[in-house]
């Protein structure tokens, strides 16, 4: 077999198993989804406990024509990027700050340990008589659910910057904040990128978490409030819009990352 | 030059003292850990010592002077800069106008083989012409002398051989006075003009040996075919284990 014809049959089994994969992730999706509607309707488990797909569409198809549906689901959007962009920025600048200063940094260590170990929720109710009861709670929440990992994340890449290429610009007589903004932040792209990962996980926890305590609107709110009156449809629907929206986010931040890359790395 | 931690103190150097002449090739050898790298971090005055000077032209040095320039181990571009960046990352942190620039550092890439790929990122490029980019950073700043820590080390010895051979004649070329820091005794022998031998830690000034190829000292790659060259390389090879 010539040269070509290999390198045919390597790339067409490379795109079959590609296939193959997509179609099994689709197929327990489905499967997943039949089983869970026929075992409601059939009595197997109890649907008032489990919900079933049926009954949760017709959920959605009751909250769509209440109108609240796209309120909801955006406002819950809104704080949870607000959370992230606050959380990536306000982390990334005081990393910068702890960089700058050895001192500091090494002053400051162990109440970031504390502050990374402590449960942040567990602050919510002073919060809600700082900023009130409302979206600003939420977002504060969320912010200090992620804060304090962006900061460690983004400080320990900076720290990885090979010590020689300092010198090197050291050599060139060049400033601190020179040596800031030639070398260490292009060179802790990749790390600034996967604590945006991080991030993004971490946002939506914060954000449910913050409308679990405080809220009147959003799909942490529809999730207690739906327990609260044995609505397990309400419940389970927005468990599911809210899956979908988490993956769309990571997989929006995953492009973004690719697109970093590439220009990067060209 | 002392080094002091919490735990223990460490004397790296003792009386160390040389000249360098204009247009020198200088080596240092000594086993390894023995303070190279130290020594010449003080030659080019990114650390200070705890005794003892270093004078340029009669001049003391206080701090890194834009009259040296200094080349390590692994060449140290920036991955996302492109070669023609790369190489002007000394002027741009200074401010100088790259204009002016320009055209000798656009001469420098085209003599030695690099303008071709003055848009190619770094991982394009082979170790070998990688070092070769990274010399012409250095020289981009016109030192007028090279502080050389190791610069081939971190090449397979094939690529050692030709690039020494061809940065060798860069620096003639460019009339630098370099001084270079290596534990290879062959590469210290067939580059320099003189070759000084440090001892163990707390290192010391063993012996400085003078070489002289008599006229065939162009070429790094001719010297080591040179019948002196053997005879060289036993005394210094006798002098560092004794």
């Amino acid at each position: 077999m010539d040269y070509i014809k290999e390198r045919e049959v390597y790339l067409k089994n490379v795109n079959t198993r590609k296939k193959k994969i997509i179609i099994s992730r689709i197929a327990i999706l489905i499967a997943f989804f039949m089983l869970w509607e026929i075992a409601g309707d059939l009595g197997w488990v109890d649907p008032f406990l489990t919900s079933t797909p049926s009954r949760m569409l017709k959920n959605l198809i009751k909250l769509y024509a209440e109108g609240n549906l796209f309120k909801h689901i955006g406002i819950t959007c809104i704080e949870t990027i607000l959370g992230f962009l606050l959380s990536t920025i306000i982390g990334t600048f005081i990393a910068v700050l702890l960089w700058w200063s050895d001192f500091v940094s090494d002053v400051l260590d162990p109440y970031v340990v504390v502050l990374n170990a402590l449960p942040k929720v567990a602050l919510a109710p002073i919060i809600i008589f700082w900023v009130g009861n409302g979206i600003p709670a939420i977002i504060l929440v969320t912010v200090l659910i992620s804060v304090i990992v962006t900061i460690l994340t983004v400080l320990n890449g900076f720290k990885e910057v090979d010590k020689d290429k300092i010198r090197l610009l050291q050599t060139f007589g060049s400033s601190k904040f020179q040596i800031l903004t030639y070398l260490i932040i292009p060179a802790s792209i990749p790390t600034l990128v996967s604590s945006l990962k991080i991030n993004v996980g971490l946002s939506w926890v914060g954000v449910i978490m913050g409308e679990f305590l405080v809220a009147k609107e959003g799909l942490g709110f529809l999730i207690i409030y739906g327990g609260q009156i044995s609505q397990l449809d309400t419940v389970m629907l927005s468990i599911i819009i809210l899956s979908i929206l988490a993956y769309a986010m990571y997989e929006a931040v995953s492009i973004v990352e690719r697109k970093l890359r590439k220009k990067m790395f060209h | 030059m002392n080094y002091h931690s919490p735990k223990n103190s460490t004397k790296a150097l003792e009386n160390i003292s040389f000249a360098v002449e204009k247009g020198e090739f200088l080596s240092i050898v000594g086993p390894s850990g023995c303070g190279k790298t130290t020594l010449l971090n003080i030659i080019s005055g990114l650390i200070k010592p705890s005794h003892g000077e270093v004078y340029i032209d009669d001049e003391k040095l206080t701090s890194f002077s834009s009259k040296m320039g200094y080349m390590f181990q692994k060449d140290q571009l920036f991955e996302w800069l492109n070669v023609w960046d790369n190489v002007f990352l000394s002027i741009k942190i200074q401010h100088r106008s790259t204009v002016k620039y320009k055209n000798k550092i656009a001469a420098m890439l085209k003599n030695y083989g690099l303008w071709d790929f003055i848009h190619h990122y770094p991982e394009e490029l082979s170790g070998g012409m990688r070092q070769k980019v990274a010399l012409i950073r250095t020289l981009a700043l016109e030192p007028e002398f090279l502080l050389l820590d190791e610069p081939f080390s971190s090449l397979d010895y094939q690529t050692r051989l030709n690039i020494s051979d061809e940065i060798f004649k860069i620096i003639k070329k460019e009339g630098k006075t370099a001084i270079m820091v290596t534990h290879d005794i062959s590469e210290a022998i067939s580059m320099s003009n003189r070759v000084i031998v440090l001892s163990k830690r707390p290192a010391k000034l063993k012996r400085i040996y003078n070489i002289d190829f008599e006229g065939n000292h162009d070429s790094p790659l001719k010297c080591r075919e040179d019948p002196k060259f053997r005879i060289y390389f036993n005394n210094i090879w006798k002098e560092l284990n004794n």
